[in-house]
């Protein structure tokens, strides 16, 4: 008797667990579309970035061959190479850092005060001027393009690095004011108020307490300000002529060699590869900082 | 905050005065700061907008050196209107302009739902949506521009090996319009994407919880309370993503350079300018551009004030 009891509770059991099993595989297989879609985002997003690796690295008489290597056989350096030697090009990325580099500076320290002000302070004009910013991050820059066209003549600074260091400042003060207002306001008022306190000006507060308060929005303002000015293209094509003063952009539109093909893919590739690497990169390693700045640009404006 | 309420409360009188002159001060030291922004704003984007619209009535030549720019009235905008080549240009760019848009918001949509349902490997996930946001969008093209090639290209032969197509065709000079949409709708979506995300992840959890116990299914739920819900968010990426849009150029740029056909409004402005120096009317096709951009925020604020109501 006890055994037969025994024997049917442990059978019971068994067909318990294999039912458990069989509806965990139930959800896994549930799932199975889920995950099919999360994979196709994956490639979708990521597969270019492959082809231009896979590209970069092919030598130049295997990328124009049927039927296509999706491996190459016989990875090589040569385009890099080809590239880190090509004088325009390395000249082109200099000048995009200097660019870059100058206007997010500008852009910090100019956004940095003007955001203390319209962050902490209450003031008559205070919301007319953050409109103003915030529908100028809106604006087209292609509406004044004539016009910044004749004034960088005028001043002469046709052909240079500072017309693009000026022009830029429109693409990109706005939405540092409008992204460190945000970051200010957020702040505690007691630290501020202990500086006061203390004897502290308005000027030694902002410089001694509220700046490195908000170093996570210099940051975040800072890395937008930078990728805006280092992938701008329309203003750095119709404000430079001459190969030394391209920037990337430029730059890499304009490869062309005398090659076999009408464009030397492969070195373009290899160029792509060395200008994309860096961004990822601080994409990768920031990007909650990004993200931040975003919502707080767009969403919630 | 709450410690200074009971004591302005206690002595109001007094405390007003101060700040008045505090405030005073204050708004002197407020506009001191905000100056320097402000200037730097006038002379790289005010003046030049009011030159802008004040050339657009001139026939200002780049290389004016030779004749003085004169007054010519209403005669750019009368030309606009019978360019055949700017009215081409404007259709381009709204044709472009509608069908990146829609389907970055349908594709960014799903793409956050399936990223706001958690699941494992969602902040690598998020990361990566972000990497095509940050490349130049010249680079992104340049990589697609090879990818389209109709000889060597990976497009053509992925899909003669999946039988989807059964023989390379030359996607930039064939299908000018699709090759070069999806270019920014790669791009560009997964942005879409975060910005819909931030938007569904404020939407409280308990409408769901609630809804879930009164047996409502999850097809339902999306209708009946995700999409409501996100409706906000979903406006505000819509008007930024058509604004974009609408100006775009750099994709345009390197896939055509200024191939009449496929000139947007932006490559055609700025090659007047730029290329054959007429300033005058370029400037009013500037002012023409802006206009239509405009039309399209006071559509979308309408919609949006109508939405609220």
């Amino acid at each position: 008797m006890s055994v037969v009891a025994e024997r049917e509770a442990r059978a019971q059991a068994l067909v318990r667990r294999k039912r458990r099993e069989r509806r965990g595989l139930k959800r896994v297989v549930r799932r199975i579309p889920f995950y099919v879609l999360v994979a196709a985002i994956f490639v979708y997003a990521l597969f270019p970035f492959y082809w231009a690796l896979r590209s970069a690295f092919t030598a130049e008489s295997e990328l124009f061959t049927t039927p296509l290597q999706y491996v190459p056989d016989h990875p090589t350096t040569e385009n890099f190479s080809e590239v880190f030697s090509n004088g325009v090009f390395m000249r082109a990325l200099l000048n995009s850092t200097i660019v870059a580099g100058t206007v997010t500076l500008i852009a910090l320290a100019l956004g940095s005060l003007a955001g203390y002000a319209l962050g902490r302070f209450r003031f008559r004009g205070r919301s007319a001027t953050l409109y103003v910013m915030l529908s100028m991050t809106i604006f087209p820059q292609i509406a004044i393009l004539g016009a910044l066209y004749t004034m960088i003549n005028r001043f002469e600074l046709y052909d240079s690095l500072r017309a693009l260091i000026l022009s830029y400042m429109i693409l990109v003060l706005p939405f540092t004011v409008w992204v460190l207002t945000s970051f200010m306001r957020a702040l505690p008022r007691d630290l501020e108020e202990a500086a006061y306190v203390d004897g502290a000006s308005p000027l030694q507060t902002f410089y001694y307490v509220m700046l490195p308060l908000v170093a996570p929005g210099l940051v975040t303002a800072g890395l937008l300000a930078f990728i805006a000015a280092w992938n701008e293209f329309l203003f750095a094509l119709s404000f430079t002529q001459s190969p030394e003063k391209y920037t990337v952009p430029v730059a890499i539109t304009s490869f062309t060699e005398e090659s076999a093909f009408d464009q030397p893919w492969g070195q373009i590739m290899a160029a792509t590869v060395i200008v994309t690497v860096p961004l990822i990169v601080l994409t990768l390693v920031l990007q909650r900082r990004i993200l931040a700045g975003l919502t707080a640009g767009a969403v919630k404006g | 905050m709450s410690a200074i309420e009971p004591t302005s409360a206690a002595a109001p009188r007094p405390r007003r005065r101060r700040s008045t002159r505090l405030q005073r001060k204050q708004t002197r030291l407020a506009w001191l700061m905000v100056t320097p922004a402000l200037v730097v704003m006038a002379f790289v984007a005010f003046y030049p907008l009011g030159q802008t619209v004040y050339d657009s009535f001139t026939d200002r030549q780049f290389l004016g050196g030779l004749e003085p720019t004169r007054w010519v009235g209403l005669d750019n905008y009368r030309d606009l209107i019978h360019d055949t080549i700017f009215r081409d240009a404007v259709v381009v760019t709204v044709k472009f302009t509608v069908i990146t848009v829609s389907f970055e918001l349908v594709l960014g949509l799903i793409i956050a739902l399936v990223v706001n349902s958690g699941f494992k490997g969602r902040g690598v996930m998020r990361a990566v949506m972000l990497v095509p946001w940050a490349i130049p969008t010249v680079v992104a093209a340049q990589m697609w521009k090879w990818m389209y090639d109709d000889v060597f290209g990976v497009v053509n032969d992925s899909l003669v090996r999946l039988h989807i197509i059964d023989r390379p065709v030359a996607w930039i000079s064939e299908q000018p319009l699709a090759s070069v949409a999806a270019v920014d709708i790669w791009k560009t979506t997964p942005f879409v994407a975060l910005l819909l995300l931030a938007g569904l992840q404020v939407i409280p959890h308990e409408l769901y919880e609630a809804a879930g116990v009164d047996g409502a299914s999850k097809w339902h739920q999306f209708w009946r309370i995700t999409l409501p819900l996100l409706v906000p968010a979903i406006l505000v990426t819509l008007i930024f993503r058509t604004l974009d849009a609408l100006r775009v150029f750099d994709v345009f740029y390197v896939f055509f350079g200024s191939r009449l056909d496929t000139q947007t409004m932006s490559i055609y402005n700025q090659n007047t300018i730029v290329a054959f120096g007429d300033v005058g009317y370029g400037a009013a096709i500037s002012v023409g551009i802006f206009l239509i951009i405009g039309l399209f925020v006071v559509i979308y604020t309408t919609f949006m004030r109508v939405q609220q109501q």
